[in-house]
């Protein structure tokens, strides 16, 4: 049994990927690198102040996710173009325990954890795609798109 | 662990002393350059050949038996050294390995000389390893050293008027951090006898959920000791960002600078500001 949501989506259109990096996500330390590479590739992107932030906060909420939910795993980023608009792309993949109810995660202020219960609700609205697949037992993927305007 | 004939090795290497010694010096100093005198250099390397011949001389080669106290202990004093001073792996471990270039020389003139060389080129492989094993560890101790340090020296808290104390935050706000930052925070409270705390995030990058939640925490604490506590230095993109993110401060007061958090600070203890003169004004 698996279970997607996703919402937006690049509308149609061939996306190409320019730049492509990996990193692991199983310390606390990885979660501030992984802030710190998306930084770097946003302002590649000629992304303005506030998209940097937002998708910098984005990648750091779900990095920790992956860390303290999934138990650790991995982050690819990458710059894609779609036409002429040119993106930050993160999949932030685990293989953790997954999620059983994706609406309730969903949820603003819902949490498994001792957190706000805002972090994968509200890293939905601080990007412009945002798709989760997962399913019990077999880890949980966030993909995230972030366009520069 | 191989407790071969190291003393047969004392002999021509002590006969030799001299020799061995300038070609290892010759061989160090070209990969280390200007970065150690050559006098320096030649004392180090003095101090070691000795203590290995010593070693050597009691037998074994066995770099663990205590007859390579003495060395073992140079080694690690001169690994943690160039960790310390910034020398590269390769220039540290380069040390050590160049006396296998340096002694050569020495065995090619003796019978057997193949397998003995070999024997002893693994012998130096292992001082080798055990260096850089010490090298890396005195890294890592100078990495928890300066993180310790920055978690100190990112705290401040500053008195800013009588009752109001500040902490400017700076960077990452981990849960570390935040306990820091709090405890200092509540201890100056105390201290100060101070009614006001402003806690100033202009230096943080991000503020995601956990940063927050660490902010709020840190308040709340600080408002029951009895003190008005105001978060300033909000960004514009972060402000923008908190709001996507759904984050609620509640009735926690914000403002956009640390100066008119101060501003406040002053209003509510019944300060009253104003310019008496005219002629500095704009």
């Amino acid at each position: 049994m698996s279970a997607a949501r996703w919402a937006g989506g690049p509308a149609g259109g061939e996306v190409t990927v320019e730049q492509t990096e990996r990193h692991p996500i199983t310390t606390e330390a990885d979660v501030v690198r992984v802030r710190q590479v998306v930084r770097g590739l946003a302002v590649t992107a000629k992304m303005s102040l506030v998209d940097q932030t937002k998708v910098v906060t984005a990648a750091s909420e779900l990095a920790r996710n992956t860390l303290v939910y999934g138990g650790g795993g991995s982050m690819t980023v990458d710059i894609v173009h779609s036409g002429r608009r040119r993106g930050l792309r993160a999949v932030f993949v685990d293989s953790g325990p997954g999620i059983p109810d994706l609406d309730l995660a969903l949820t603003d202020g819902w949490t498994s954890g001792s957190g706000l219960g805002l972090g994968l609700s509200g890293s939905r609205r601080l990007v412009d795609d945002f798709a989760i697949e997962s399913s019990p037992g077999a880890g949980t993927t966030v993909r995230v798109v972030k366009w520069s305007r | 662990m191989d407790v071969g004939h190291g003393d047969d090795w004392v002999g021509p290497l002590s006969a030799e002393r001299d020799g061995v010694l300038t070609r290892w010096i010759g061989l160090v100093g070209k990969v280390l350059r200007s970065r150690l005198s050559e006098a320096e250099l030649a004392r180090e390397l003095g101090d070691l050949y000795t203590a290995l011949l010593g070693g050597l001389r009691e037998g074994g080669t066995d770099l663990d038996s205590e007859s390579f106290g003495e060395l073992r202990a140079l080694l690690a004093e001169l690994s943690g050294t160039r960790a310390r001073q910034g020398f590269t792996p390769r220039e540290t471990a380069i040390t050590v390995f160049a006396l296998k270039g340096a002694v050569a020389p020495v065995f090619e003139e003796r019978d057997a000389a193949y397998h003995e060389y070999t024997r002893f080129s693994d012998f130096i492989d292992e001082l080798g390893l055990f260096t850089f094993e010490t090298y890396a560890q005195a890294r890592d101790a100078v990495i928890v050293e300066q993180s310790d340090q920055l978690l100190e020296l990112s705290t401040p808290v500053i008195k800013l008027w009588d009752g109001v104390l500040a902490v400017p935050l700076v960077g990452t706000l981990d849960s570390a951090r935040t306990q820091v930052v709090m405890e200092k925070l509540l201890e100056a409270l105390v201290e100060t006898g101070s009614r006001h705390a402003i806690i100033d995030i202009t230096g943080v990058p991000a503020v995601d959920t956990q940063v927050a939640q660490h902010l709020l925490k840190t308040v709340m604490a600080g408002q029951l000791m009895g003190a008005d506590c105001i978060i300033s230095g909000i960004r514009p993109q972060i402000a923008q960002t908190v709001v996507s993110l759904g984050i609620e401060f509640g009735d926690i007061i914000t403002k956009a600078t640390l100066a008119e958090a101060l501003a406040l600070a002053l209003r509510r203890d019944g300060f009253q500001l104003r310019r008496t003169n005219t002629a500095g004004g704009r």
